[in-house]
């Protein structure tokens, strides 16, 4: 398998929820610092990857937020004007009102044109070589087949015309393993777990891109052996915690109450992990990320992300 | 100590099940919407009586399972009275289910409104249409109104339940029959299928059919076009439709109920829909607030004898005994506990915080505590009601 950070292009995906903002911010602040001119694009523009790298908002231009690292939202119309710009020569500056009317027109009845303009416009970047890593922080599971589809299914729809001619490189760009990969982040929840076995199983049949590694984000702590469960429970007996209380000067009835939710929630959780480890290829590697429980935010947060990514990819 | 925090205002919640006739959950994805959503629909049909109806966008075969259906299809299905026998509940009313297909409804749509047989045929063959009815995000949003429009004007069920779809934006599905009545009715739609329809193209518009011709290739503009002449067909009925769509949304038998948790991005976006509902004049009937860890982790007490027994576990260890266990053990024990009940103390103070900035808006907040297991039936589906209708 290729090494995820070789690739040139990752798309990360998963559902809503999940942290997976976080996660394309984390994976792009770890690419830059290992010395890798990096882009990350937020696909949905909401904000949230503003918030990540506590800048001001971003646009379609990508902008340096931090040493080595790129930051932008995806913007339809801006890259279709840009590669009407860039391919065909149409001035569309001044004609900015008719295009855009057009174009909405266009997109909203042919569903694959808005998809094809997202995708269309990150293969570019990695087709001429601004970035030696670009990261997708893509659509969720209900629409990235569909994006990552696009290509093939102009193909079908477009049987000729400039956007046809377009489709070529791109598929070669997405097919390509060594290239593209696509993450899907999960946590160990029984929704996120399902979602992302039938999004592994649709992306390997409906598209040609490549399944790098499924990231498990939020993952919590063991916090006992079984002996050491053992000598949980005889401090909770009463005669146990009353003494304790003596000692400690206070209940420990809410620490003790505290642990036994932790325990029950690794335990439901760890089922899910191995419902996920069995329903993937085992080929496929699955990274798994800390629960941060530290009053962290923003920037703080995903270096946080970023350096528990690192371990895991043994970097 | 209570093990879970408080329900608030749960009469008032109560008599949006009794009274309201449509509710229509929404939040960002991932907060446990269609549990809430069937979880009400439950409550409903063993408190209140009568038919209650839940409308999923949601296959997920887990909730099938819960209500004991073997799947969840286009067309409601009634939960067998043996689902609600296993749960020891009687309950007073029927619960019925169903999901949203996407494509299903639009065919129905396209049946209900084509003009003849032929038209129909020809629209459900068109590739811009399977496109459209398949895939479109928003053709989504619509059509979970359209089909709620139509199950509520059938008239069959005292209370309607629906989960929405989840949107990039939470107020797209609120603008939905808006935005299909203007899309249909467009200015620039006839202008597009202008030169197709006639022989004479209009001179001033040739430019663009230039580039979009160079663009997309002219076989392509043709499907488009012939889509929407086809489409022309059934535009009053449509655009009507629409209207009437949006006027039930604002109807005071319908009623919204915000889901989130009280993470960050989750929160943000419930209340950016308040704002939305609020402008728009729409009824907010309840923001529920999921998977709200439990009080006691705020107990300053607790974070002090915490504080106490992380440093000095060695101590505690030797002074509680080898009875309870070896004194390593048991003092990574006491360590490893304390620890953990800090760490979750953090998130809980965080949820805390969220959770008074939000109650500073609507007098209807609910809070689900956080389950140790999965919802797997109907019992544990009216277990999670209970904590909002109790």
């Amino acid at each position: 398998m290729t090494d995820l950070l070789e690739r040139r292009l990752i798309f990360v995906s998963g559902k809503g929820g999940v942290g997976k903002t976080t996660v394309a911010a984390a994976l792009g602040l770890l690419a830059s610092q290992h010395g890798k001119r990096t882009l990350v694009c937020e696909v949905d523009p909401k904000g949230d990857l503003a918030t990540s790298y506590e800048c001001s908002p971003t646009g379609f231009t990508p902008r340096e937020v931090q040493p080595g690292l790129w930051a932008m939202s995806m913007n339809t119309e801006e890259s279709l004007r840009e590669y009407l710009k860039l391919n065909l020569r149409i001035p569309v500056a001044g004609r900015i009102g008719p295009l855009a009317k057009a174009f909405d027109f266009v997109a909203t009845a042919a569903p694959g044109v808005k998809e094809i303009l997202t995708v269309g416009k990150l293969c570019w970047e990695v087709r001429e070589g601004h970035y030696d890593l670009v990261v997708a922080d893509a659509s969720a599971t209900g629409h990235i087949v569909g994006q990552l589809s696009a290509p093939q299914g102009i193909n079908e729809l477009v049987q000729v015309g400039l956007v046809r001619q377009q489709t070529g490189w791109m598929l070669d760009i997405l097919s390509d393993p060594a290239l593209t990969g696509l993450c899907i982040v999960a946590t160990p929840e029984e929704m996120p777990v399902s979602e992302t076995i039938d999004l592994a199983a649709r992306v390997a049949k409906e598209t040609t891109v490549d399944l790098a590694s499924i990231i498990v984000n939020r993952v919590l702590p063991e916090l006992f052996t079984t002996t050491e469960e053992e000598i949980f429970d005889r401090l909770c007996e009463p005669a146990v915690a009353d003494r304790l209380e003596e000692m400690a000067g206070g209940s420990p009835g809410p620490i003790l109450a505290a642990a036994r939710l932790a325990v029950t929630m690794r335990r439901t959780r760890t089922g899910h992990l191995e419902r996920l480890r069995a329903g993937i290829d085992p080929s496929v590697p699955l990274l798994y990320l800390p629960y941060l429980f530290a009053r962290a935010h923003g920037l703080r947060a995903i270096r946080q992300v970023a350096e528990a990514l690192g371990a895991e990819l043994g970097l | 100590m209570s093990p879970h925090p408080a329900p608030v205002a749960s009469a008032s919640l109560d008599q949006l099940l009794a009274a309201k006739e449509i509710v229509i959950c929404c939040g960002s994805g991932g907060v446990g919407k269609t549990t809430t959503a069937a979880a009400a629909a439950a409550m409903a049909a063993v408190k209140h009586g009568g038919k209650v109806l839940v409308v999923t966008v949601d296959p997920a075969r887990r909730l099938a399972d819960a209500l004991g259906l073997s799947g969840i299809g286009n067309t409601e299905s009634q939960v067998p009275a043996s689902a609600f026998a296993e749960a020891g509940v009687k309950p007073r009313g029927q619960l019925w289910a169903a999901m949203l297909d996407t494509k299903q409804s639009w065919d129905d749509l396209v049946r209900a409104h084509g003009p003849d047989q032929s038209t129909i045929d020809q629209i459900l063959a068109n590739p811009l249409y399977q496109n459209i009815s398949g895939r479109f995000v928003q053709s989504h949003d619509y059509i979970a109104m359209e089909r709620l429009y139509e199950l509520h004007s059938e008239g069959s069920y005292d209370l309607i339940v629906v989960d929405t779809p989840p949107t990039r934006n939470a107020i797209d599905f609120l603008e939905a029959p808006q935005r299909m009545g203007d899309f249909f009715s467009s200015r620039l739609l006839r202008w597009l299928i202008a030169p197709y329809r006639s022989r004479l193209v209009n001179f001033a518009s040739k430019p663009f059919y230039q580039v979009a011709d160079r663009i997309l290739g002219t076989q392509f503009l043709q499907d488009i076009a012939e889509f929407f002449i086809l489409f022309q067909s059934m535009y009053d009925g449509f655009v009507e439709r629409a209207r009437s769509v949006s006027r039930l949304l604002q109807d005071r038998r319908t009623t919204f109920m915000v889901v989130s948790t009280l993470e960050a991005s989750p929160l943000t976006e419930a209340e950016f829909f308040i704002e939305a509902l609020t402008e728009r004049k729409l009824h907010l009937g309840a923001v529920i607030l999921n998977r709200v860890l439990p009080d006691y982790l705020l107990d300053e007490g607790a974070s002090v004898v915490a504080g106490t027994m992380e440093k000095s576990a060695g101590d505690l260890a030797v002074q509680l005994g080898a009875k309870v266990g070896p004194p390593e053990q048991l003092e990574r024990v006491l360590a490893e506990i304390s620890s953990s009940f800090l760490n979750f103390q953090v998130v809980a103070q965080r949820e805390a915080e969220q959770r008074a900035e939000l109650s500073a808006r609507p007098d209807v907040v609910a809070t689900i505590p956080f389950f140790d297991t999965d919802i797997t039936d109907l019992s544990g589906l009216l277990r999670l009601a209970e904590h909002i209708w109790s």
